[in-house]
């Protein structure tokens, strides 16, 4: 575990672009992650938040996918891409 | 478009020749699939659950045009074979030919959108490696031309070594491959090197590879639906139009309903009558008309509410916006230990209990589904109106609560729904935080592009939820009317029915009037807490039997007969009764069938009646 707290999904703004470096989600949860698309070395933007702040809608491969803030936090980011 | 035949087709085998060739369908949700189902199979199709769990199995017949007939296994929507969910556990068993009474396929039909390759082709290495003939359809090919995006099937074929096809299910064009595939009449390429199954990062390369070779150029954006959701998700008009939709749902299926709902029950009537005057008086007909016609007829007049509630979730989730309103509403859900997939379900309960069971299956967290079909019955449905209605006439008086706006019975009535309501978010707290405890699995939401629905599509939805209740209606209901009008009707004094006191059931109901004597009702009340365990507004029939009178809601004898029997407390009781108990077999067999067996119903029946019995004496002893 790095030092410094690692960046993660939770932390993207609205139309950045971050390079997903590892889940750090038990395996059935990152497994599904996964198959839809958040895979180590994807990229992965913050298409927009819902309008009570939570969920937030990632766009990943074209597709648009809704995650919680709770999960987000545990998809870390690589930390300059 | 088809894929070429570089191996020679084997002839069929003599299990093809002997029983009819099954094809199985699979593919990822949102991938069109139960659209090209519907298309395959038209109106020939079969909805059932897999035995012992909640997983629906839809079976159905395809046509082919040489007149062959070929069966065709819609599977659940997965997006992987890694058996984890029920549903991913029944398409792998499925596949495998694991199931009981389910035939293992012969061939597998994978439906992947076209317009959402980059993801969805990882699914084919499972699907292909089971090593059953495969054909890869990729759906909504006019969606890919007309956003500019392309693709070169035969390549692709060749890097995945199955045939491939480029097919829209919506418009038909392309399904010749389809067809002949179903006929076991297409060649295959050669089969190639599949990546490690369990590996899923290993899966995306491959398909990565696989499409770039095949010269894929993803569409663009879909503009239209960026710019919606602008509008949808917006922080301001996003609730505000979610607001609106809410309302305009609960409007329709309460107002445009209610003369449809009129009608069918004019038309059950008139056919009484009719029935009536046209059979000798005999035991026979007052069992067709007091039982059946009468007990199911109370339960058909529900069926155009039903419907229109189910061409609202059809539209809704068929444009796409479903995944929008559980987007805006899963904070608040998130609340009471649900997520937004349950709002849905529990909106279309303040209808009926039974469609919003149905509508449940949206919801993949088994855990979250089934607390979701436990505290459904709790939304004040449309049932329990006229019982509201008839006890509350009679027993509080109408005077201004807030000025003009609102009076004591409009208030009351409130006052009811907020109490079932209310009851519905302890319960789902109570078991989100015990049994139901979710291993919180991530909630993920994947928001389709908005498309138009079909008027196909709808149809089809709607046939498929009126066969169900039909069914419903049709059998638990009926058998319980029909028990229930043999417990009133014997034992025959002089070959005639006896005054309903003296029958079985005025026995059954003198029998436990001790029982509900705490609640401040007597055994005529007793009478119909068992009646109307086949649906609540029986008891509104049956006190009309009991005292005598032609008897609805509204009739001022049978208000004024219950004000002898009952007093403020046993009547308060009386509707804090019917607004916690799961007086409705419908729900009951719904439950059965949607959970896979009687452990939840019959938990949920006891809770419920528990609950209703202890606010019952509640009631009675704060009231009298």
């Amino acid at each position: 575990m790095p030092a410094v707290s690692q960046s993660s999904l939770a932390d993207l703004k609205p139309g950045v672009q971050g390079l997903i470096e590892r889940l750090d989600l038990p395996e059935p949860d990152a497994r599904r992650l996964m198959e839809l698309g958040f895979l180590p070395g994807s990229h992965v933007q913050l298409s927009r938040r819902s309008p009570f702040g939570d969920p937030s809608v990632f766009r990943i491969d074209d597709a648009e996918i809704a995650l919680r803030r709770e999960t987000a936090v545990h998809i870390l980011l690589r930390s300059e891409s | 478009m088809s894929a070429t035949a570089s191996r020679p087709l084997s002839p069929p085998s003599a299990s093809e020749l002997q029983h009819r060739r099954v094809v199985a369908l699979v593919g990822p949700p949102n991938s069109g699939k139960s659209t090209l189902f519907n298309r395959l199979t038209g109106m020939r199709q079969k909805v059932a659950n897999y035995p012992g769990v909640t997983v629906e199995k839809r079976h159905g017949v395809a046509r082919l045009r040489a007149g062959r007939e070929i069966e065709v296994i819609d599977l659940p929507g997965v997006y992987s074979l890694s058996p984890r969910s029920e549903d991913e556990q029944i398409t792998h068993d499925v596949l495998k030919g694991k199931v009981e009474g389910v035939p293992k396929p012969d061939a597998v039909l994978l439906i992947l959108d076209a317009t959402n390759l980059s993801r969805h082709l990882t699914m084919a290495a499972p699907i292909i490696s089971l090593g059953l003939p495969t054909l890869v359809a990729l759906n909504m090919a006019d969606d890919l031309a007309r956003r500019g995006g392309s693709i070169d099937v035969n390549a692709l074929s060749q890097r995945i070594g199955a045939p491939t096809a480029l097919i829209s299910a919506k418009t038909g064009e392309g399904l010749q491959p389809v067809e002949e595939f179903l006929d076991g009449k297409l060649g295959a390429p050669p089969p190639v090197q599949l990546p490690v199954l369990q590996d899923v990062p290993a899966c995306h390369a491959w398909a990565t590879d696989a499409r770039t070779r095949a010269g894929y150029r993803p569409p663009a954006p879909p503009h239209w639906t960026r710019r919606l959701d602008g509008i949808f998700l917006h922080p301001v008009w996003g609730p505000l139009i979610f607001l609106l939709v809410v309302v305009a749902v609960f409007q329709t299926i309460f107002t445009a309903a209610v003369p449809l709902m009129d009608g069918v029950e004019a038309l059950i009537s008139t056919s009484g009558e009719w029935l009536k005057a046209a059979l000798p008086d005999t035991w026979f007909r007052a069992l067709l008309i007091e039982g059946v016609w009468g007990g199911v007829g109370s339960v058909i007049v529900f069926l155009p509410q039903i419907l229109l509630l189910f061409v609202f979730i059809g539209i809704l989730e068929d444009s796409g916006y479903l995944a929008r309103a559980a987007l805006i509403a899963d904070r608040t859900m998130a609340k009471v230990g649900l997520q937004g997939k349950s709002f849905i379900p529990l909106l279309s309960a303040y209808a009926c209990a039974v469609p919003a069971i149905l509508a449940t299956r949206t919801i993949e967290n088994k855990r979250d589904r089934m607390a979701t079909i436990l505290i459904a019955p709790f939304m004040t449905c449309s049932a329990r109106l006229p019982v509201y209605t008839l006890i509350i006439a009679a027993f509080i008086p109408e005077q201004p609560v807030l000025g003009p706006f609102l009076g004591s019975r409009a208030a009351m009535m409130l006052a009811l729904y907020a109490l079932g309501f209310l009851a519905a978010v302890a319960t789902a707290r109570l078991l989100k935080s015990s049994i139901l405890e979710s291993v919180r699995t991530p909630f993920m939401l994947e928001l389709p592009p908005y498309r138009m629905p079909t008027l196909r599509s709808l149809g089809l939805r709607l046939l498929d939820r009126s066969k169900v209740f039909l069914r419903r209606a049709g059998t638990v209901i009926m058998a319980t009317t029909i028990a229930l009008w043999a417990l009133a009707s014997i034992p025959l004094v002089n070959g005639e029915p006896p005054p309903i006191e003296e029958s079985l059931a005025g026995t059954i109901g003198r029998t436990i009037e001790p029982l509900v004597a705490p609640l401040g009702f007597d055994w005529k009340i007793g009478i119909g807490l068992i009646t109307s365990l086949a649906a609540r507004e029986v008891i509104v029939g049956t006190l009309g039997t009991i005292y005598g009178m032609e008897a609805d809601e509204g009739s001022v004898a049978l208000q004024e007969a219950l004000r002898q029997d009952l007093d403020l407390g046993g009547a308060v009781a009386l509707l804090v009764f019917f607004a916690f108990a799961m007086q409705c077999m419908s729900t009951v067999a719904v439950v059965r069938r949607e959970t896979g067996g009687w452990k939840w119903p019959v938990i949920q029946f006891s809770y419920m009646t528990a609950l209703a019995y202890v606010a019952g004496l509640a009631a009675n002893l704060i009231f009298s």
